[in-house]
């Protein structure tokens, strides 16, 4: 029976905590009698005979007649799954979206349905390379599909292939990939890992365009978005889901089929990433001096390569499919039977160390721009309730912030680093600034259609992710960081631990207390 | 009288070369510069006039000179033993105009080697044909192009030297209003506006023209700050690799300023254009209008081709000696490639034909120009004046100058 999350009070017998650094972590002191410590709940036990759930799912869906049922000979089908930017790391294969997305196909196949697309639901994400579209489906569906045009990615600067749905109440504008609005029938294969995902989410952000992502993914949206693991308190989702309702009185008829997975993330010889510190054996804390030993004296460029190689041996907690919105809110109970964590009020510092990936760097680098998105965007909207840290809070990441850019994933990024960040750093100015020309830019267009570069507005969204953390954090320091960088980012930079802990101590004194979030392990933190 | 001298001396030009790679300051031990007592030169003949150094500047000619690196090409137009120092604010020494300040403009063009002039008020560096530079004078001037690179006159390294009339533009302003830390800087600037003047007719009559700017030395800063006055309705983008520079260069009137290696996507940001090869090239579909570097290095040449657009046009300010190159971006985007040595009669935009010096007096009031003196030193400092000058970018420095005022 794994164990559920908890509260740890940090006293004189508490050994170091871990801390991620990017490619590599150290081992930090907190203060005792003022510090918390918060670990994720131990990850559930998986679903034996995977496919016989996915397939009972499909037969057996919520709010929605069997899959078989909508299926015709001379249908058009489509099916959409999530880009690489879940899982992460990548699971190992065969990945959830390959099982779902055969099980579809044989179930197509005896109803006769020929007419078949199959569209990763990229957004406004870089392109998935083939290889990572070979991992995420498997070969068997790539082969059969990718050579004939079946098998492609969304375009949302494809003005040929985006079809209007309509106007919400509110007028925000929902348009869509025109193949899966033209559709008889959108199924679309999900993998959820933590809350933010899935629900309307997948399909109309998946398969959006620029002009229908901007009415959600602004400053104003994410700031009162509290928090992102929070549906019904997230300005950014309530907008989705009126989009959602929207596509279901005027768009296609949707099949979601969403997957939770547990938090098993890594693999030998990383297992004791996850592991409480005082429950290391003398084996784990070998790993972690052997490990961080080496990597520090590897370069970056092997480090990230062998980092990202990692494959997750994750296990699938549920299955569920039908409706989208009954689907997703059985979803959210599955994920945050995984993730939540109840934690007694706020604190005055909240801690966390940034790893090497993000949703936005799949196989990629970890740039500035991405420490702040995964800092003040997710890890700090792990929380429901309130934030961890009191407003005017400190906000202390560890991270090398080194000022690295990947020049085909990443090309507006960089510029977005040397021009908009020149200028500011306060979301609202730059969205009113400098948004626009990034977006339409031509050459970031060509880029983002042809190659594998992110859309040259992403790192603007990459920056609002981190509005709400922005606004609420009185200072955020960086431990390790690059300093002239840190800085850029409107931060402040520590070399120890104890530094910063100096630093904040102007803000919010010299004895305040402090909350870690534990990361490896994903969870949510249930503030009361 | 006691003065910086180079002879020829081709062990001490290698030996030069080859410590220079590793040191300056051990250069110029070893180089062909060396702190002597010369013969005081003779009067090359009428119309000339001694005058007496207050200030004179270390370029990067001379830097390039001194350690070894300049181009066989200035064999025939220079003569030895020189006395280094075209950069100069002096006083003349004789007669009734003794004391009254003079800047040097220093080419030894046609009038002060007895030639016709090539057009009715020409300056000393207009012309088509340099061959009044490469043969010695009825006066007994030798060849050189300009004071600082001839025995005849000396130059601005020593307590005083000849200048020919056609030389000198007198300042008439008290010293407070232009001061000689100020009146130095008029010579660099002259180079400077006269680069920028060559971006005019590329950028006349283009939609939202750009200038791109490589280099935020003495010259480039002269450069930014010629085309802010002189070229209007222009962006001008600047790649500069010290912080002071780049402060400076925004100073002068730069819009967009970056380091040097940012330089090709600020350029890219303000064209609007495609960055080839996905964007790890750093070539440009398009680029800049005109590019004016001021490095004169083969990197710097090599990337201003790339951000230049086709047909557009590069201004080789810096001076550049030996480069390698690939010029397929030349050919192919079909850029003219234009030298920048000095400065001459100047049309500008509006029609006024004017000289660049005039433009130069103008300017560095206007920018305050005194403010890249950075440091000066006398001449028996010159080791440290030179590692100095040649250091300068990294030490966050601009103009090293001679300060022979005391000693005078």
């Amino acid at each position: 029976m794994p164990r559920p999350g908890f509260v740890l009070d940090v006293d004189r017998s508490t050994p170091p905590t871990l801390f991620w650094r990017g490619e590599g972590f150290s081992l930090e002191r907190l203060p005792a009698d003022r510090s918390r410590i918060i670990y994720p709940p131990e990850p559930l036990a998986g679903l034996d005979n995977l496919d016989g759930h996915i397939r009972d799912a499909l037969l057996n869906p919520l709010d929605m007649d069997p899959l078989p049922e909508l299926l015709k000979p001379d249908m058009k089908l489509t099916i959409c799954f999530d880009d690489a930017s879940l899982s992460l790391p990548k699971m190992q294969q065969p990945d959830n979206r390959q099982r779902i997305v055969e099980a579809v196909l044989d179930m197509a196949a005896e109803a006769g349905v020929d007419d078949v697309h199959i569209i990763a639901a990229l957004g406004l994400h870089r392109r998935m390379h083939e290889y990572e579209l070979r991992h995420v489906l498997g070969d068997r569906i790539v082969d059969a599909f990718l050579p004939k045009g079946f098998l492609y990615q969304h375009d949302a600067e494809d003005p040929d292939n985006i079809t209007e749905i309509g106007h919400t109440d509110e007028g925000e504008v929902l348009e869509i990939n025109k193949r899966a609005a033209e559709s008889d029938l959108v199924v679309y294969a999900n993998i959820n890992q933590v809350a933010m995902d899935g629900g309307w989410k997948s399909l109309t952000t998946g398969l959006a365009s620029y002009r229908c992502l901007s009415e959600h993914h602004n400053p104003a949206s994410l700031q009162n978005t509290r928090s992102l693991m929070d549906r019904h308190h997230s300005a950014l989702h309530k907008s989705i889901w009126r989009m959602g309702e929207l596509l279901r009185d005027s768009g296609p008829t949707v099949f979601q089929v969403e997957t939770t997975i547990n938090t098993e993330a890594f693999p030998s010889p990383f297992e004791f990433l996850a592991k409480r510190e005082w429950e290391w054996t003398a084996r784990d804390r070998g790993l972690f001096l052997a490990s961080s030993k080496s990597l520090n004296k590897l370069p970056n460029r092997t480090k990230r390569k062998l980092f990202h190689k990692i494959e997750a041996p994750y296990r699938t907690t549920s299955v569920q499919a039908g409706f989208t919105a009954t689907v997703h809110e059985r979803t959210l109970e599955n994920v945050y039977q995984q993730h939540l964590v109840e934690v007694d009020g706020q604190t005055d510092i909240l801690t966390m160390g940034i790893p090497f990936i993000s949703p936005y760097n799949p196989e990629s680098i970890m740039n500035p721009i991405l420490v702040m998105c995964m800092g003040l965007g997710y890890l700090f909207n792990m929380y429901r309730g309130k934030p961890l840290v009191k407003e005017g809070g400190v906000v202390i990441m560890t991270h090398p912030t080194y000022e690295e850019f990947h020049p085909v994933h990443h090309p507006s990024y960089i510029d977005f680093f040397d021009e908009v960040l020149a200028d500011t750093n306060d979301p609202a100015v730059m969205s009113t600034k400098w948004e626009k020309k990034y977006a339409e830019d031509e050459w970031y267009r060509h880029l983002y259609r042809t190659s594998y570069a992110y859309h040259g507005v992403h790192p603007f969204y990459a920056w609002y992710w981190g509005a709400h953390g922005q606004q609420h954090a009185g200072k955020v320091i960086i431990v390790g960081g690059y300093a002239a960088t840190v800085r850029k980012l409107g931060f402040t930079p520590a070399s120890t631990m104890n530094d910063a802990l100096e630093i904040a101590s102007d803000t919010v004194g010299r004895s305040p207390t402090i909350s870690h979030l534990h990361v490896p392990g994903v969870l949510v933190a249930d503030v009361k | 009288m006691k003065a910086l001298q180079i002879r020829r001396n081709i062990a001490r030009f290698g030996a030069a070369r080859v410590v220079g790679a590793v040191s300056p300051s051990g250069a110029t031990k070893v180089g062909p510069l060396e702190y002597r007592t010369i013969e005081d030169p003779e009067r090359p003949g009428d119309g000339w006039h001694r005058v007496r150094t207050r200030l004179a500047g270390i370029c990067g000619s001379d830097l390039s000179l001194i350690g070894g690196r300049a181009s066989t090409y200035f064999e025939s137009w220079v003569s030895f033993p020189f006395v280094p120092g075209h950069e100069v604010v002096g006083e003349l020494v004789d007669g009734d105009e003794a004391g009254t300040r003079v800047v040097l403009e220093p080419v030894l063009g046609h009038a002060a080697r007895d030639f016709p002039l090539p057009f009715d008020g020409a300056r000393p560096a207009d012309g088509d044909d340099y061959a009044h530079l490469a043969v010695t004078s009825q006066d007994g001037v030798e060849p050189a192009i300009q004071t600082g690179f001839c025995c005849s006159t000396g130059g601005g390294w020593a307590p005083w030297f000849w200048a020919h009339e056609s030389q000198l533009h007198r300042l008439n302003l008290p010293i407070n209003d232009l001061p000689d830390e100020r009146a130095v800087l008029i010579e660099p600037f002259a180079g400077g506006i006269h680069a920028a003047l060559l971006a005019a007719p590329i950028v006349e009559g283009r939609a939202n023209p750009v200038v791109a700017v490589l280099g935020a030395g003495t010259m480039g800063l002269a450069a930014i700050a010629g085309l802010r006055r002189y070229i209007p309705d222009i962006r001008i983008v600047v790649g500069a690799r010290y912080p002071h520079q780049r402060e400076l260069a925004l100073a002068f009137g730069a819009d967009v300023v970056v380091t040097a290696t940012e330089l090709d996507r600020a350029v890219r940001r303000e064209v609007g254009c495609h960055m080839l090869g996905g964007g790890e090239s750093g070539a440009l579909s398009s680029g800049a209008d005109v590019t004016i570097d001021a490095v004169g290095s083969s990197r710097s040449i090599a990337d201003s081709l790339r951000i230049t657009r086709p047909r557009g046009r590069v201004v080789l300010l810096g001076m550049p000696a030996h480069v390698e190159l690939d010029l397929t971006g030349l050919w192919h985007r079909e850029i003219d490639l234009k030298g920048a040595y000095t400065y001459g009669t100047e049309t500008l935009s509006d029609g006024t034909v004017t000289d660049t010096f005039h433009l130069a007096i103008d300017t560095v009031t206007a920018v305050e120009a005194e403010r890249l003196l950075s440091a000066t030193y006398s001449l028996d400092e010159h080791l440290d004046a030179i590692d100095h000058a040649a250091t300068a970018g990294r030490r966050g420095a601009i103009k090293i100058a001679f300060d022979l005022r005391e000693s005078n």
